[in-house]
């Protein structure tokens, strides 16, 4: 049989504000356990929330970034449950009237095409502490600094229909909050974390089929695989006859399995009411306008412009637009580099392979936009060779020199570039290497004339210790060698 | 309006309130009574009426996103039951 899938996603936002959602404290990540938990945030007796501004402003910039309704009158509701990790017993977040309303996100598929998916809404809650169950003489232990830091918790419509459009709407709404400022999108300290919800209906049905709801992934790869192995689990289920019971999942991406959490039966009865101790809060023309005029530049506004200014093709300007730090480091190479196209070559190859390698996001990169600017400069006007500029790009990452032409005089690296000397270098190694000439001029196939060819360089390379420029050696050979 | 024995159970499983079967009972009528009186407030006519998201007719202030908060850990820890390494701990809960 053949299935549908149907994804709809729930994304928690950590706002990057200073301080808490309804209290003074840092918000600030590492500190030492429970130095940021105060009166508010431990809900000792007699104490009162007051909103943060700050997170306001952001959700707003937020919906306005999504095509959204922003609601001027927006309430707070208890939603109660027991867990130490939260210490009033009951989340302070929004159900009835959510601060953001109705939008939409389109998003680019890897066949060219563009989707669009809905936003339900998207409202400010509050964060939870942290639960650490390691050994503490068999009890729990408590760290409540991230109690009290403020959400966005984003639902999408059902609008996704497979991991790939999952990916690619979690890693736009990244693009997104990154460039918006409102968030610092570091998905390993839980900055930004993804609950999907999957079904499956017969193919072209109309009825969604059941959903189970995969919680708390918190990388793009995680989410692709839990999406897989969901799908998969739930089509065997199916297939044998079965029925998928609504259920919340987790997913552990190390060992690709999923288990049961709660079902619908166990499910929690949250009993939501309007928050008492907080007033509705109403936002006006004024603070929308504000929130507006400090939107910064979006990444499809970023792409569009990366393709208009730098002529990069739709893919180039695709990768480089969508994080904005990646984007930053890119136009100061180019104001530096000129050549834009080699340029987003060397970030797209080098740099971005350093990068992984190490772990290392493009803000603690060793070198700058500038310094790799000044590279693409000298392997533009062929100062340096591919394999010198590699030799150039180690020694500046490494932090041997920050200069790159200090560096290519250091290890000279300079390109000889200069003909007469290099048709001298020619006709020394073509005079050293008779059988191998007549070979050359007695083959007709020219696929095999052209790797031949190759067999000349690495002797020419050696005599002119690496210096030699390797296009001007070629086309010397070719005249030489007769063709 | 009644309510029913199961009901009561459930509620006092939500609240963590442990009840017997004897205050159960009592319950029963002590919460059905409430909820009579309740029952005469939805007679009212309320078509044209706006839901109230808080008795007072007022509108939220604000905070400045500023710290204002320092550490008073060592204050709190103090009337904790138990902590350790700066973690409160708490009987061992697994979700």
């Amino acid at each position: 049989m053949q299935w549908d899938i149907v994804i709809g996603l729930e994304i928690h936002v950590q706002l990057a504000t200073q301080t808490k959602i309804f209290s003074g404290s840092s918000t600030a990540y590492g500190a030492e356990p429970n130095t940021q938990a105060n009166a508010v945030d431990l809900a000792m007796p007699g104490t009162l929330p007051v909103p943060n501004e700050q997170a306001f402003r952001y959700a707003v910039m937020f919906g306005l970034a999504v095509n959204a309704e922003i609601e001027r009158r927006s309430v707070f509701e208890r939603k109660n449950y027991f867990y130490p990790d939260l210490p009033k017993g009951y989340q302070t977040t929004q159900l009835e009237r959510p601060i953001v309303g109705p939008g939409h996100v389109d998003i680019d598929l890897a066949n060219g095409e563009t989707k669009r998916v809905r936003i339900h809404h998207a409202h400010l809650e509050e964060d939870a502490g942290k639960s650490l169950h390691e050994d503490f003489h068999g009890m729990t232990g408590v760290d409540l600094n991230r109690a009290g830091t403020p959400l966005v918790e984003v639902v999408t419509e059902p609008d996704m229909n497979n991991a790939e459009e999952a990916v690619a709407f979690a890693k736009k709404l990244h693009s997104l909050v990154t460039s918006l400022g409102i968030c610092d999108g570091d998905m390993s300290q839980g900055s930004m974390r993804f609950d999907v919800n999957i079904s499956l209906k017969p193919k072209g049905s109309d009825t969604l089929g059941t959903r189970t709801e995969t919680k708390n992934l918190n990388s793009f790869r995680f989410m692709e695989q839990a999406i897989a192995h969901e799908v998969e689990r739930q089509m065997d289920i199916l297939e044998d006859g079965g029925v998928i019971v609504q259920e919340t999942r987790l997913y552990n991406g190390d060992r690709d399995e999923s288990r049961s959490m709660r079902s619908k039966e166990e499910a929690n009865d949250y009993r939501y009411f309007p928050c008492p101790d907080l007033l509705p809060v109403e936002i006006d023309d004024a603070f929308i306008e504000q929130a507006r005029s400090r939107l910064p530049e979006l990444p499809d506004a970023r792409k569009a412009r990366f393709k208009e200014q730098y002529g990069l093709n739709d893919y180039d300007a695709g990768l480089l637009s969508g994080d904005a730090k990646l984007s930053a480091f890119f136009e100061e190479a180019v104001s530096h580099g000129k050549d834009a196209k080699l340029t987003a070559n060397w970030i797209q190859g080098e740099f971005s392979a350093r990068l992984n390698a190490e772990e290392k996001t493009v803000t603690e990169s060793p070198i700058t936009g500038a310094q790799l600017g000044d590279l693409i400069v000298r392997i533009a006007d062929n100062t340096v060779s591919s394999s010198g500029a590699k030799k150039v790009f180690e020694s500046l990452w490494s932090g041997e020199s920050d200069n790159v032409d200090a560096i290519i005089d250091a290890q000279g690296l300079k390109q000889v570039s200069d003909t007469g000397e290099l048709e001298k270098m020619v006709d020394e190694v073509l005079a050293g290497m008779p059988d191998q000439v007549a070979q050359y001029q007695n083959e007709d196939d020219p696929k095999k004339r052209k790797k031949m060819l190759g067999g000349f360089m690495g002797p020419l390379m050696k005599a002119s210790k690496g210096q030699g420029n390797p296009k001007l050696f070629n086309e010397i050979l070719v005249k030489k060698l007769g063709g | 309006m009644t309510i029913s024995r199961e009901d009561i159970e459930k509620v006092a499983v939500l609240a963590r309130i442990r009840v017997d079967d004897e205050q159960v009972s009592a319950l029963e009528n002590d919460l059905g009574n409430i909820l009579d009186l309740v029952d005469q407030l939805s007679a009212a006519d309320t078509d044209a009426v706006e839901p109230l998201a808080h008795p007072l007719d007022a509108v939220q202030r604000l905070r400045p996103d500023e710290v204002t908060e320092t550490n008073q850990r060592e204050a709190f820890q103090a009337i904790a039951p138990a902590t350790e390494n700066g973690l409160y701990l708490v009987p061992r809960v697994i979700e």
